[in-house]
């Protein structure tokens, strides 16, 4: 394995990527709103408790199951409140994050260097078809990884720093959220990956790859759901088992995904 | 012949295609010779670029067999390219990097030495005339720059064989000329070059040998001189005249025996014609010398006044005509010769019998 090679196709990638406002606004942008915004405005929920539709929160919890409401014992309504928003319902929102950063990034670096026409000069170095791969799926996944974790950090300073008047402690991470950040958002980018690098080989533009490859958000879309309406209550454990899940299925993508990428293929299909 | 680095046999490579497939390249017999430049010849879609692709181990043939270095490129494709370097039609540089910054990635996947990276990197942008634009971004380059930092970084690597497809598209005459001088260079140097153009002239000037590609199939190679001598017996002769307004010259020499594909341009401004303006070019290709001289007493005996009578020697350009000349169809008024007589270009044919203009010195194939 050239790993020189492989060094130079990331760093390109991602100097090209730092370069278009279209792959580099989505990747600021989301994660902002995700982990910056949402828990500064979830912070201030429970100033808003009486007013008429904020209090479904506690017709929520009546929903959840004992198990889990046991979770918020000792604790004020408003604080159940905060860790409700901040440690539980947000958790599947934080997933977008990578997945969102590794399709962007995986969709320029494969159906964008197409579109470019840039891809033949890459295809005629003595580079193998898994080199190529590996440069490119690590193109996407290492900064995917980056600001997952970064988001993490600014998340868990964020959210006790604005919960803290109705905290009073460091609550957050929990275990549950140590789990969703090692284990489930590398798998999530992985997934990504594996689903763009599939749909890459079949289009010749950055927008459809994008589009198409989006639909990987679907599983985030029903963990959402399920936590909204107390179908899928997450804890440390299920979190644990989704995080296999969603390993087991990024590896099946990116194993149907390495069996198309040779690079006769990508030039046939253009 | 030296040692040959290419060597193909029946290569073919098929793509699929509504209702069947599309045969790229077709049974493709080439050899290329170590400090040989072949130059590939051929319409949009002959199947200059598929194999260009094949030889370089990016494309797998369907059939036949190719090795490059003595290695099959379908299977030692790492190897091959590491001794072979490209440049693709379109320049595929990256908009959003710096000159620099694409060569030195480039530098790095063709496995320059780290320590000479940098070195090779500027001696490549100075020689190309790039060095003052190295760090801007590449889109703000001309074509031009572009199309010379791509061919820059075909030679990162001091590639033993070069594969240049329209390496002067774009480029502008002393841009052009610097390419075809180092070439010529890499020829010097014992480097073999696979030139893929549309530029016949270039062709002719650069090419030891060149192979004119047809739906995928060689239909002519040899050396450019071979090729021309061997179009046939016609000669191409073109006349400076005037005439009175009521004689046709181009069509009293086209009725003339052993004459056709004459072509009449009215109006022509010509150095040996006199300066009223009334002077006209003729040219058409004669069977032999006889038949030339029997038009110049004819035409002198009409009244037509002969200001120059030269010989044209065919060049590639004729050939490549000659082998495509059959589906040319002249503009109306422009061409006499009788009924579907063809273009001067492709007129050959009518006196040697041939089709296509076998080539003497090369051999031209159906």
């Amino acid at each position: 394995m050239n790993l020189r090679a492989v060094r130079a196709i990331v760093r390109k990638d991602l100097s090209v990527v730092l370069q278009s406002k279209a792959v580099l606004l989505p990747i600021i942008i989301v994660p902002a709103v995700m982990l910056l915004v949402l828990p500064i405005l979830a912070s201030f929920a429970p100033q808003f408790v009486n007013i008429p539709g904020a209090s479904d929160l506690g017709e929520l919890l009546e929903r959840m199951p004992e198990t889990f409401t046991q979770r918020f014992a000792g604790l004020s309504e408003e604080q159940t409140i905060v860790t409700l928003m901040l440690v539980y319902l947000f958790a599947p929102m934080y997933l977008i994050v990578p997945l969102m950063v590794a399709s962007v990034i995986a969709a320029d670096a494969f159906a964008g260097e197409k579109e470019r026409r840039t891809l033949e000069a890459l295809l005629f170095t003595p580079t193998s078809d898994r080199e190529l791969l590996l440069g490119k799926l690590l193109s996407g996944f290492v900064p995917a990884l980056a600001v997952a974790w970064g988001g993490f950090l600014v998340y868990t300073v964020v959210a006790n720093a604005a919960a803290w008047p109705v905290m009073g402690r460091i609550f957050f991470p929990t275990g549950m959220w140590w789990v969703l950040a090692l284990w489930v958002a590398p798998a999530v980018a992985a997934l990504a990956l594996g689903a763009t690098v599939l749909v890459s080989a079949r289009v010749n533009t950055f927008q459809e790859a994008y589009q198409i490859g989006g639909v990987v958000v679907l599983p985030i879309v029903v963990l959402l759901l399920g936590q909204a309406t107390g179908v899928l209550v997450f804890s440390a454990a299920l979190v644990a088992l989704l995080g296999a899940v969603f390993w087991a299925a990024a590896a099946g993508l990116l194993v149907l995904g390495a069996r198309g990428f040779r690079r006769g293929e990508l030039l046939a299909r253009r | 012949m030296a040692e040959p680095v290419v060597v193909t046999r029946a290569l073919t490579r098929e793509f699929p295609s509504e209702g069947g497939t599309v045969r790229a390249v077709d049974a493709l017999d080439l050899t290329v010779a170590r400090g040989e430049v072949v130059g590939l010849l051929g319409h949009n879609g002959a199947g200059k670029t598929t194999t260009v692709r094949l030889l370089a181990g990016v494309l797998a043939p369907t059939s036949g067999s190719a090795r490059v270095f003595g290695l099959d490129p379908s299977v030692d494709g790492v190897a091959v390219r590491r001794r072979v370097g490209v440049s693709t039609e379109t320049p595929a540089v990256d908009d959003r990097l710096s000159g620099r910054a694409g060569l030195t990635t480039f530098a790095d996947l063709y496995g320059v030495p780290v320590a000479r990276v940098r070195q090779r990197v500027d001696e490549l942008l100075s020689s190309f005339d790039l060095a003052e634009a190295a760090d801007r971004k590449v889109g703000t380059y001309s074509r031009g720059m572009r199309q010379r930092l791509a061919l820059a970084r075909a030679l990162l690597h001091d590639p033993e064989l070069l594969f240049l497809d329209e390496p002067t598209a774009g480029l502008d005459p002393v841009a052009a000329r610097a390419v075809a001088d180092r070439v010529r260079g890499l020829r010097g140097e014992g480097r073999s070059v696979i030139l893929c153009t549309h530029d016949l002239a270039q062709a002719q000037a650069l090419c030891d040998r060149v192979v004119v590609l047809e739906h995928g199939r060689v239909v002519a190679a040899g050396a450019p001189a071979a090729l021309a001598a061997g179009l046939g017996a016609g000669v191409r002769v073109r006349f400076v005249a005037s005439a009175p307004a009521d004689v046709d010259v181009a069509a009293r020499l086209s009725a003339l025996d052993g004459w056709g594909g004459v072509v009449a341009e009215p109006g022509v401004a010509a150095t040996d014609a006199p300066a009223d303006g009334g002077a006209l070019l003729v040219s058409g290709v004669a069977r032999d010398a006889e038949a030339v001289a029997e038009a110049v007493a004819t035409l002198v005996a009409g009244g037509v006044r002969l200001y120059a009578v030269e010989r044209e020697l065919p060049d590639l350009e004729d050939v490549y005509f000659a082998l495509h000349g059959k589906r040319r169809k002249p503009s109306a008024g422009e061409v006499h010769g009788g009924p579907g007589a063809a273009p001067a270009h492709a007129s050959r044919d009518a006196f040697d019998g041939t089709s296509h203009g076998a080539p003497a010195g090369g051999e031209a194939r159906r």
